[in-house]
């Protein structure tokens, strides 16, 4: 069996992204005793990805804003005498908090305090025709390939969905010396002109934005707005990608002529969901907030959920953005440091109201994105009967209708019913789009909840678990007297 | 075909080769195994359960599930695998027919 773990934590992270390691940081700086765990190889997330061990920067290329922030940070991590945990997935978290890991040497438990979950989110992609095709990507996908990998997504890509990773993608793919077949954009100039106040917040963010179209606009890429795509076809190696308008809900406009697009590669995305399985398996209090990515941990100002020693922090809390994540992930580090009594309630006091101040800025900007990204119920009403929604089990949107028909009414019973969220990703990649399917015909979101969290969160072997042991090792307990 | 690398900003680690279903795979010491045969053409990885329908990475960052792969006796997201020298890696319907 693992060896125990050598002494007590005060405070265990899950996450090492932004909030996560601007939360044990801060932790550590008010006395706790911090753990910092996190299934990738080296802190920072996935906005702040590290480049693959083995790699630099090439001499004389000025490294991106994103790329030193996460050096920076990885710098600080690694200079803070913080234990870190890389390489190290959490499958399991107990009612007493007791997180269970597995990582390249087999199973370990510890057994904290106090809990921040700072799981960053997943990508949501609103189903249609051919997008389980290899090749198609989501637009999260296409930033790791480019950022971290290097590598383009194809020579000539379509880049679709909704929100700033669409102008993110096609100008790093630009950069990377490929193609940009098309941007379609399901959102409308007057939606981005909407945020252009909240954008303001962050003149250095928006300025970027700006570059990013003007790189798009020299190199002739089509920018569609109030677009979606439609369908896409498979010949051999190269897509034949069907371009349809959409109304302000997402919804296909019937009469519109189809815009074909050919590309041997799609990066679609239509938005972030918080990664809420940790607080999901606790059976934490959640609520529906659309505007902020879905269902979020309810929670305080800093974090603190409806279960005692539980936090949540950065965007899986409700999106807000990369640039919010830190001073959130501080403002949970402070109030665990309090409610674990190292930190006096005037030092708290103090503390949190500077950091409020410090997130308050970036978090308008974030949330004017994620108002972007928010899920457009008329895209998931749009969805062809015949197209799978869960990619693990082959679930279509006809077999989901079924089900609600037949008197699924909430997400567990659609589980049951049909496999949809059962396969191994856990529901991560259907869960929001198959709730919205299900709430269209039971009334609302909060109606049917989401699917109930279960362990393991990740896919874990029985062997795995059950480790190494001999004979000896298994307790037999003495007979019961004749 | 013209390389998925684009190099202009990194110096890429070591050329090394690994094997993925009997064949060997070009690729560079600490690319992701999802990204090295995605760049080697190599885009189908897996079949759906159901519907028997070929699927690819998709998220690559270790949420999705659809590029898992053996690796040894762990059935692991090809995207959360560093390649390296001598790494040998199975497709799960390759395994499945090896092992018959």
């Amino acid at each position: 069996m693992a060896e125990a773990p050598p002494s007590p934590i005060d405070l265990l992270v899950i996450g090492a992204g932004p909030a996560g390691a601007r939360a044990a940081l801060r932790a550590q700086a008010c006395g706790l005793e911090v753990l910092l765990v996190d299934e990738n190889s080296d802190a920072g997330g996935q906005v702040w990805r590290p480049l693959p061990p083995g790699f630099t920067r090439a001499a004389g290329v000025r490294s991106s804003a994103e790329a030193m922030q996460g050096d920076a940070l990885r710098d600080e991590l690694s200079g803070s005498g913080i234990r870190c945990l890389f390489g190290h997935k959490v499958w399991n978290v107990g009612g007493s908090l007791r997180t269970d890991l597995i990582g390249p040497e087999g199973v370990v438990s510890w057994q904290p305090r106090a809990l921040l979950v700072a799981t960053g989110t997943t990508e949501r992609v609103v189903p249609f025709a051919g997008w389980t095709l290899p090749g198609i990507i989501g637009l999260a996908a296409a930033t790791i390939l480019l950022k971290s990998q290097n590598m383009l997504p194809g020579r000539r890509t379509v880049v679709a969905g909704s929100g700033p990773l669409l102008m993110a993608v096609a100008s790093g793919i630009l950069k990377a010396g490929g193609d940009v077949a098309a941007v379609l954009d399901l959102a409308s100039r007057a939606d981005w002109l909407q945020t252009l106040p909240s954008l303001a917040s962050r003149p250095d963010l928006l300025w970027q934005g700006v570059q990013w179209k003007a790189l798009l606009g020299r190199a002739g890429v089509p920018l569609l707005y109030r677009h979606g795509i439609a369908s896409v076809e498979a010949l051999g190696n190269e897509f034949r990608v069907h371009a349809q308008q959409v109304d302000m809900t997402g919804a296909p406009v019937a009469h519109a002529a189809p815009v074909v697009f050919e590309a041997d590669a799609v990066a679609v995305g239509h938005g972030l969901v918080p990664g809420t399985d940790v607080t999901r398996l606790l059976r934490a209090r959640h609520r529906y907030e659309a505007a902020r990515g879905g269902w979020i941990a309810d929670a305080d100002a800093q974090g603190r959920t409806s279960i005692a020693g539980l936090y949540v922090a950065g965007d899986g809390a409700g999106i807000a953005g990369a640039a919010a994540a830190g001073a959130h992930g501080e403002l949970a580090a402070v109030a665990c440091a309090h409610d674990l009594g190292r930190l006096t309630a005037e030092a708290h006091a103090r503390e949190r109201n500077r950091l409020l101040a410090q997130w308050r800025k970036p978090a308008r900007f974030g949330r004017a994105m994620a108002g972007l990204m928010a899920l457009r119920e008329g895209a998931v009403a749009g969805i062809a009967p015949d197209t799978v929604v869960c990619r693990c089990e082959d679930v279509t949107r006809a077999e989901i209708d079924a089900a609600a028909r037949d008197g699924a009414r909430d997400m567990n019973q659609l589980k049951a019913w049909t496999r949809c969220g059962m396969g191994p990703c856990q529901g991560r990649t259907c869960g929001d789009v198959a709730g919205a399917l299900l709430a269209a015909h039971v009334g609302n979101r909060e109606a049917v909840g989401c699917f109930t969290g279960r362990a393991p969160l990740r896919p874990v072997s029985l062997a795995e678990v059950a480790g190494d042991y001999t004979y000896a090792d298994i307790p037999i307990p003495k007979a019961a007297p004749l | 075909m013209p390389s998925l690398r684009a190099d202009q900003a990194v110096q890429r680690g070591p050329a090394v080769r690994f094997v993925a279903d009997g064949c060997a795979v070009d690729a560079f010491e600490g690319e992701s195994v999802a990204a090295a045969l995605f760049a080697a053409g190599w885009r189908e990885l897996r079949r759906s359960p159901r519907d028997n329908a070929p699927r690819g990475m998709f998220c690559l960052m270790g949420s999705c599930q659809e590029c898992v792969v053996w690796v040894g006796a762990h059935k692991l997201p090809a995207c959360q695998v560093p390649a390296a020298a001598g790494l040998e890696i199975e497709s799960l319907d390759f395994r499945e027919q090896r092992l018959g």
